[in-house]
């Protein structure tokens, strides 16, 4: 339970960070708030040859609001965006998701970037991503791209991210009243979902998103649907998302919780 | 920018409850450790190494930090508080630890540690908490003896205490 050995450079400027990303590649991981890295560290599930630290950059550290989306810079801890007061009024999802992502003691350090990076199937800052329509912002020496959410969770804790790549931000679209709804299941409030749903609901239906169950959270766009084209539809992604059976929860819970959660609030927000 | 090279030993140099404390660490040495090993803080425990239990929790700049998630080279500068800050002096008992103490709010005492950091940081920022409040936070820490209740009990009555001295800021949680 102790991480084997890195070289640690603490980073000044954005310069720098990308510099030894471009030398070193998949030798070198990123270090924000390190609550899921460090996790991965001491298991020695991760063995970087190098370690990034970026958290004394100022510049990483910003919320920002520009043209309908709020980026959230890779400095920014889940306890900061939490307290932003425009934070219910802009993005209720993520406001309601939140509360739910660790603890206030892991919430403290742990970045918004940070958890999108680890790409845990179960976590609620990718599913919020996905379901409202999110951008990851990607960065190298030379040259700069947005991916959006649903092209950058490639399956269990991986993504579309290059080795040399940053990621410098993500942006969330701010719905101006959207109507979105959130709820999760799991042992101990803070633990990792057994399921984990989100709604959202658009002009012309509603977008609903799973996370906990597959690979990666998967999102389904539906008109306004009710009654038993409602149920079918739930039924149908709920086996699509071909659950498994682990130590937390059967296959045949997860299906159930997806079809009941999912009723639940695809109505909440179609109200 | 600064490199610290994996196979060395690099000096780090900080604030451990008021006082400045420095020792050496290769840069894959976590916090939990350095405290023990290198500065004699015992106070700190270790349980799980890997974020789960909360055993390790202390507060760095401010922020409460799980000392088993960060990496001695990360503190390098900043200010420590761990639970031995906690009593005004040694043979007396802070607000807090009096209060575990008369509601038997542990019994090994493995966890302690971590809950009363948790704790203490947390009713410096919210000094009227609610039952629902304290035990969000507990949420935070696996504690084996005492199925909680007396944790929950115990916190609500040294903030109640803290909420009515008359002391000031900087030794209400003396």
């Amino acid at each position: 339970m102790k991480p084997a050995p890195f070289d640690y450079v603490r980073a000044e400027t954005l310069d720098e960070v990308l510099a030894v990303l471009a030398a070193e590649g998949s030798d070198a991981r990123i270090i924000a708030g390190g609550q899921s890295l460090m996790a991965m560290l001491n298991t020695r599930l991760a063995k970087p040859k190098v370690l990034i630290d970026i958290m004394r950059l100022r510049e990483l550290d910003r919320i920002e609001t520009r043209a309908g989306a709020i980026t959230v810079g890779a400095g920014v801890r889940q306890a900061a965006l939490l307290s932003w007061p425009s934070l219910a009024e802009k993005l209720n999802l993520v406001a309601l998701a939140l509360p739910w992502t660790g603890h206030v003691q892991t919430r403290s350090r742990g970045t918004v970037c940070g958890s999108i990076a680890h790409a845990d199937p179960s976590a609620e800052m990718p599913l919020a991503l996905l379901a409202l329509g999110g951008e990851v912002h990607l960065r190298t020496a030379r040259k700069r791209r947005k991916v959006a959410a649903n092209q950058f969770f490639t399956g269990m804790m991986s993504t579309a991210r290059g080795d040399d790549e940053l990621i410098e931000a993500v942006s969330f679209p701010s719905g101006n009243a959207t109507r979105c709804a959130f709820r999760e299941v799991a042992r101990r409030h803070g633990d990792f979902a057994i399921v984990a749903c989100a709604a959202v609901a658009g002009q012309n239906g509603v977008r609903f998103a799973v996370g906990g169950v597959a690979d990666t959270a998967v999102a389904r766009d539906w008109p306004r649907l009710d009654g038993s084209a409602l149920d079918d539809a739930l039924n149908a992604f709920a086996h699509e998302l071909d659950a498994r059976d682990d130590v937390h929860a059967t296959a045949r819970y997860r299906r159930d919780l997806v079809r009941l959660i999912g009723r639940d609030l695809v109505r909440e927000v179609l109200q | 920018m600064t490199r610290l090279q994996s196979d060395r030993r690099h000096h780090i140099r900080f604030t451990l409850n008021g006082a400045t404390a420095h020792g050496e660490a290769e840069p894959r040495m976590l916090l939990t450790d350095f405290l023990r090993h290198q500065i004699g803080a015992t106070g700190t425990h270790v349980g799980c190494e890997h974020g789960v239990c909360g055993a390790c929790t202390v507060v760095v700049d401010g922020m409460i930090t799980r000392a088993c998630l960060t990496l001695a080279v990360q503190v390098d500068g900043s200010e420590v508080r761990t639970v031995e800050g906690l009593a005004p002096s040694r043979d007396r008992l802070g607000v807090l630890q009096s209060a575990f103490k008369r509601h038997h709010a542990l019994q090994c005492g493995f966890c302690t540690a971590g809950i009363l950091m948790s704790l203490d940081h947390f009713l410096r920022d919210y000094p009227t908490p609610d039952e629902s409040d304290i035990r969000d936070l507990l949420s935070g820490h696996l504690c084996r003896c005492t199925g909680y209740t007396p944790i929950v009990r115990a916190a609500l009555d040294a903030a109640h205490e803290l909420a009515g001295s008359p002391t000031s800021e900087e030794n209400a949680h003396a």
